[in-house]
């Protein structure tokens, strides 16, 4: 093989890389924070009495579910300018990871509202709690605990998926890949270490996402 | 005036009628039972009575006031109407403390102090102090059942609806829920109770209802109703109870 690996062609892009990842993980934190809050408000949203409620989130999570990630982004980048709504790169990065969590959490949620057992709610309905009383005190706690793990794989997902946003020149890891492999051509090294870096951040990210949960619903020992 | 009153309530599953135009009243401090066989709609009535069953017809009053069936008015009646349940229904990821604190906070906005503090009592009365820490799947039936009684305590109900608070039990474990109930009915709390326990309804109730096909069959004192059947299926049903037990 006449190929000569050359990986200490990467550090004179060191900067890149780090703007990369950083961007990478501003993503993916904007996107699961409020991808998460908006899909919990979703799940709310499709335990409402209003049939018309219901079916609006209804219809935005099959659409979305239903969508490729990289039609949603185009579509938000170069499709709503012509509505006269411009953002930059970042912005429309960010809104897509939104939207797009979102809607895959609101359709995990509302699996672990419908295994919070009829009686519980009963209960609290006979204490007198209002509806969202009881969502927030009563439902929401167990219910995020049981779809927790699932939850946390659909964030790693989209933190993953974050690397299309390449395709608008959001300037992430992927974007950092493709341009520094199209100054040098050293495209093994460069994909090999943004694989790598990708692995990194998953993993990473999971084990975060574990600590997370164990924090937020672990048994409080208190009298 | 009757502390609860009830008129005329109709109620279908379906094209299914479990309620047939019951009418009852409940004086204040009064203990009734409700008896009969599954079916004969005793449960769809209790349920009513605290608007977890929306009636089809009919009124419901309590203490002279007309509940309507806007979720507003069905808190208000909530807040005058505890229930305990068959299967206690204890909030899962709260210890027993935090079950009897939560509804006093959330709806009544107690403080954490006060709400602690009402919980200490509540827990007290039904003889488990020494459990506030615990979570639910850390205790008993029993036990859990008298946390599900301090919960619905702690919102100074001032009538008290047992759905076969005793049914899903071990045998071993009723009669200290028992206990509490008739240490309840022994301070004067309203409750009406739908139950199988007929030695004990005979013991504590003041008023006996016998259902049967949704309507109200029969009702007296326990003393006239076991001695002395009116109808027949009364007295099919208590020999069939005693035959039983």
């Amino acid at each position: 093989m006449a190929y000569q690996f050359d990986f200490g062609s990467l550090w004179e892009y060191r900067g890149v890389i780090a703007d990369g990842v950083g961007l990478t993980i501003r993503l993916t934190a904007v996107g699961t924070v409020a991808g998460v809050g908006l899909g919990i408000a979703g799940a709310f949203a499709r335990t409402s009495r209003s049939p018309a409620l219901k079916a609006a989130v209804g219809a935005y999570v099959e659409f979305i579910r239903n969508t490729p990630f990289l039609i949603q982004l185009f579509f938000i980048f170069f499709g709503l300018p012509v509505l006269g709504v411009k953002l930059s790169e970042w912005q429309a990065a960010s809104l897509a990871m939104v939207v797009n969590l979102a809607a895959y959490s609101t359709e995990i949620i509302r699996a672990g509202i419908q295994a919070v057992p009829k009686g519980q709610i009963e209960a609290a309905e006979a204490l007198a709690m209002s509806r969202l009383q009881i969502f927030r005190h009563v439902i929401l706690g167990p219910a995020m605990r049981k779809v927790w793990p699932a939850l946390s794989s659909q964030i790693v997902i989209v933190m993953l998926g974050s690397s299309v946003c390449s395709q608008i020149a959001a300037e992430e890891l992927t974007y950092a890949a493709n341009f520094i492999q199209s100054r040098n051509f050293r495209a093994f090294e460069v994909y090999f270490v943004s694989t790598g870096l990708y692995l990194i951040l998953a993993v990473g990210l999971r084990a975060l996402l574990k600590l997370v949960g164990w924090s937020l619903f672990r048994r409080r020992r208190h009298v | 005036m009757p502390l609860v009153e009830l008129a005329a309530i109709w109620k279908s599953f379906g094209q299914n009628p479990v309620l047939k135009g019951i009418d009852l009243t409940v004086e204040e401090g009064q203990v009734i039972a409700m008896i009969g066989r599954s079916g004969s709609g005793k449960s769809t009535l209790l349920r009513s009575i605290n608007g977890l069953e929306r009636i089809d017809d009919g009124t419901i009053l309590i203490d002279g006031e007309k509940i309507g069936s806007k979720d507003a008015d069905l808190r208000t009646l909530r807040l005058q109407v505890g229930m305990v349940f068959q299967q206690f229904n204890l909030f899962p990821h709260l210890s027993a403390r935090e079950n009897v604190m939560l509804a006093p906070m959330v709806v009544k906005k107690a403080s954490r102090k006060a709400a602690g503090a009402l919980a200490d009592a509540m827990l007290a009365k039904v003889g488990l102090s020494d459990r506030a820490g615990h979570y639910p799947d850390q205790l008993s039936g029993g036990q859990q059942q008298r946390v599900a009684i301090a919960r619905s305590l702690a919102m100074e109900p001032r009538v008290l609806l047992c759905d076969e608070v005793t049914s899903a039990l071990d045998p071993e474990l009723v009669n200290e829920v028992l206990a509490v109930v008739r240490q309840l009915a022994k301070e004067g709390m309203t409750l009406i109770m739908v139950t199988h326990e007929m030695r004990f309804a005979r013991e504590v109730c003041d008023k006996l209802v016998f259902m049967h096909q949704g309507r109200i069959h029969e009702e007296g004192s326990p003393a006239e109703l076991f001695s002395a059947p009116k109808t027949p299926e009364l007295a099919q049903f208590i020999g069939l109870v005693e035959a039983a037990g």
